[in-house]
């Protein structure tokens, strides 16, 4: 199954919904052209909504932390929303889990970015 | 597919992103019939998916003329599995930690180090050309042997 992406706005947060795999190829290039996309539209605070991801593999988690350096070095903010106990068990193996903010349910992310 | 009726089976590969999910989805069925465990299978499919993804992207760098090998053997006591490529070598000493502060943001690397998370043991062996990863995951001593 490749990756999709839904994007929608709420309180001036991007938020991509994600469904499928993060895999080396498409699903890699998917995120990094929809983190890519909503930054050239001047939108800095993105959460990361990983709730239908079935699959990441180590492209994949490569492609989240790109993610975050990105908007980080753009002045934003990036988080992660909805981690499947896949997704957080391999985010703690590589010690990336601390790194991210990890939100569990979309208004306390949403409400956690500056405003 | 693997043959129901044999415990190894072997293919010669091209370098690209459909031989890497073909070798994961090998590895993935190769890993329920050895007996392992629901939480056990998809951590071998992800091991053998680095291993073709280091062959195939690292390795032969998707060189159309160099071709991958995978190899799935149950034995009485493990599951083993090679990936070899036909690229200019790997030194695993060389590979970066992962973990290190200094390269817990980069965008890639970690392939090696979740191979080695997932299995019970990783080697190298440098081939002329190219490089054989083995992997060996140890079944449950309880396991009828196939």
């Amino acid at each position: 199954m490749s990756m999709k992406v839904k994007t929608r706005q709420v309180d001036g947060i991007t938020i991509l919904d994600l469904s499928g795999r993060i895999t080396l190829g498409e699903g890699s290039v998917t995120i990094r052209d929809a983190v890519r996309d909503t930054l050239a539209k001047g939108s800095n605070k993105i959460l990361l909504n990983l709730g239908d991801i079935s699959y990441i593999d180590s492209s994949g988690i490569g492609e989240l932390v790109s993610a975050f350096t990105s908007v980080k070095n753009s002045g934003g903010e990036l988080k992660l929303l909805n981690l499947t106990k896949k997704v957080k068990d391999l985010l703690q193996i590589t010690k990336l889990y601390t790194v991210f903010d990890i939100k569990d349910d979309e208004a306390s992310a949403i409400s956690a970015f500056n405003k | 597919m693997p043959d129901p009726t044999s415990s190894r089976v072997s293919f010669t590969l091209e370098s690209s992103l459909d031989s890497v999910n073909k070798v994961e989805q090998t590895g993935e069925q190769w890993a329920e019939r050895a007996g392992f465990d629901d939480d056990t299978v998809p951590h071998i499919a992800m091991a053998v998916r680095e291993a073709a993804v280091n062959a195939v992207l690292h390795g032969n760098a998707y060189d159309k003329n160099k071709l991958i090998t995978a190899s799935f053997e149950i034995t009485s006591d493990s599951l083993v599995i090679h990936v070899a490529d036909q690229g200019p070598g790997l030194d695993p000493d060389g590979i970066p930690d992962p973990l290190a502060p200094e390269n817990i943001l980069r965008g890639s690397g970690r392939g090696i180090f979740l191979i080695r998370s997932f299995m019970d043991e990783v080697h190298f062996r440098q081939l002329h050309p190219g490089t054989e990863l083995t992997l060996i995951k140890y079944r449950a001593p309880a396991q009828p042997e196939i």
